[in-house]
Order: structure tokens, then sequence, then C-alpha cells
């Protein structure tokens, strides 16, 4: 195989593919290329562990920044109360 | 969280289609918060929301016939939300703009911090990013951290928004967010990776500035 068939990517082309990468879609062609590059680059890996970074604090989203407020027991009537209201299927 | 039905959601939609009210009720109560938090993407006056949600309920309930268990019936549940949540803002005549979506050719990072130079450095990094702090307080969301995040992401184009909010906040997989939100999945992964670009650029500046 001569050198000309190694596909090289840019750093700049290298930001596009990290989600992909990341949702483990890339084709394995493209993804051996993208780690190649990945494992050669220190600033795309940063680049790379700066988004998974982003992720993980995203995620920490789902914890509600104060206690639920509200009274459980008011949202249990209320619930009960809509499938009393629901009208029959068909 | 799962791409298929479960065993639970069998046994929850059987109650539930049996007139199991306790069964419901459980199932409900659930699930409210996350609702809560998905139906504000839209509507975002709290008692209109909680009104999004109750209208949700009642339309899974009557529906229940509609479920062929092709997915988890919290994804089933979410779209039902996402269409409630829509033809709420539709009646009252906010529809989505086309700029929804926003640029799908938008860059991830600014194309001005690569090389113009010619080959072979052109495309490469010019102003290379540094590495975000690494000790364990700074994998915690703190106070000033949560504010800059949902910041960022309410500034999202809405399409943006919805998907980091399904895929990345509420831990739903790639094919449950397109369904819920009925885009293709490639699209879907457009949308994604617009919205991962935006916030890390959002915590670069941030940790940048805290550099000086």
């Amino acid at each position: 195989m001569s050198g000309r068939d190694i596909v090289q990517l840019t750093c700049k082309e290298v930001v596009e593919l990290i989600t992909d990468y990341q949702l483990d879609v890339l084709e394995t062609p493209a993804r051996v290329t993208l780690e190649q590059h990945l494992f050669g680059c220190t600033w795309c890996m940063t680049y790379l562990k700066q988004v998974e970074r982003s992720v993980e604090l995203v995620a920490q989203l789902r914890q509600p920044a104060e206690a639920p407020s509200g009274d459980p027991g008011e949202l249990q009537q209320k619930l009960a109360g809509v499938f009393r209201q629901r009208k029959p299927a068909k | 969280m799962g791409p298929k039905v479960t065993g639970d959601d069998d046994a929850v939609i059987a109650a539930i289609r049996g007139g199991d009210e306790a069964a419901f009720v459980a199932f409900a109560m659930a699930h409210q918060a996350m609702l809560l938090r998905l139906a504000k993407m839209w509507v975002k006056n709290p008692a209109l929301a909680e009104e999004v949600v109750q209208e949700t309920w009642l339309t899974m309930l009557e529906s229940l016939e509609k479920y062929e268990g092709r997915s988890a019936l919290r994804t089933w549940v979410c779209g039902i939300l996402v269409n409630v949540a829509r033809d709420r803002l539709r009646k009252e005549g906010r529809t989505v703009p086309v700029s929804a979506l926003g640029d799908p050719d938008e860059p991830a990072v600014d194309p001005s911090r690569f090389s113009t130079s010619a080959r072979p450095w052109e495309g490469h990094w010019e102003q290379p990013p540094n590495p975000f702090p690494d000790n364990p307080e700074a994998h915690l969301l703190t106070a000033e951290l949560r504010a800059r995040i949902e910041q960022a992401i309410a500034a999202l184009p809405p399409a943006q928004r919805e998907v980091i909010f399904l895929h990345d906040v509420e831990g739903f997989f790639a094919e449950d967010v397109g369904q819920i939100l009925g885009v293709s999945s490639a699209n879907e992964r457009v949308l994604l990776h617009r919205a991962r670009a935006r916030i890390r650029a959002t915590l670069e500046r941030h940790y940048e500035g805290s550099r000086s």
C-alpha cells in the first residue's frame, strides 16, 4: 500500500467527528483514522477530554439545584384525579 | 432507561389498562419531575408547564391502546409531552421558527483557531485548547458552573436545546431522542454535536477567564 492511501485528518476535521466518535457510529476505517490522529495529537486529545468533561457536567443538571417543592400527597391526589377523569379508549 | 420495552413496562401497561389507579399514580409520580423539566423547555411558566404535564398524562391514559411497545413507556410518554407542548405553543400563535434547528454548518470550533498556512499545517491547531483543571472538584457542578451551563443551554437554538437535554441531561439513547422529537438520527447527531460544541466553548471561556 502506498502512502497516498493513508487518509490524514486535519485537527479542524477531527473536532467535527468527535460526537460521532463518542456515539460510536463511525465506520471502522473512519474510527481507526480518527484514533490514529487522536493518539498522536495532544491538542485534539485535549479537545476530546474537554467535550467529555462538558458532557459529564451537563449530566449533573439532572440533579435539581434545590429540593423539589410541592407536597407529594397533593401530587398523588392530582394524578389520581387525572386517572378518574380519563375517557375510555376508542 | 432502556431502548426497548422492559418487563416492568409490560406489567405497568397491563395494570393501567386493567384500571389499576395505584399503578398509574406510582408510574406518574416516578416520572413527574422529568416531564416537568422537559415541559419547561417549551413553556417557561411553571403553572403552564404543570398543565402540559397533566394533559400529557391524560392523553397517555386515553391513548394507551395505541401503545405498541416499540419503545420504552417512558420514551413514549415523552413523545406525547413534546406534542402537547408544541400544540400549546401553536395555539398561542407561537410557531417554531425555521432557525430553530440552528445552522447545520456552524463549525464546532472558531475556524480562526486553525492554521491557514500551506500544508502540512493547514487545518491544524494554531490556538490549541488548554486542558481543563482536573482536580476532583473540577468534576463537580458548582452553583457557578450550573448557572453558566444553564444559560448556555437556554441560548441554544431550540432543536439543539431539546436534543442535548434529552440525550445528555435525561440520558435517553440517541434513537429514543430521535423518536421523541421526530427527527432522523442523522439530524439528531448533528444537533447534539453543535450543542455539545457550544457548551464546551462556554466552559473553555469559563476556565480561560479564571486562569488569568
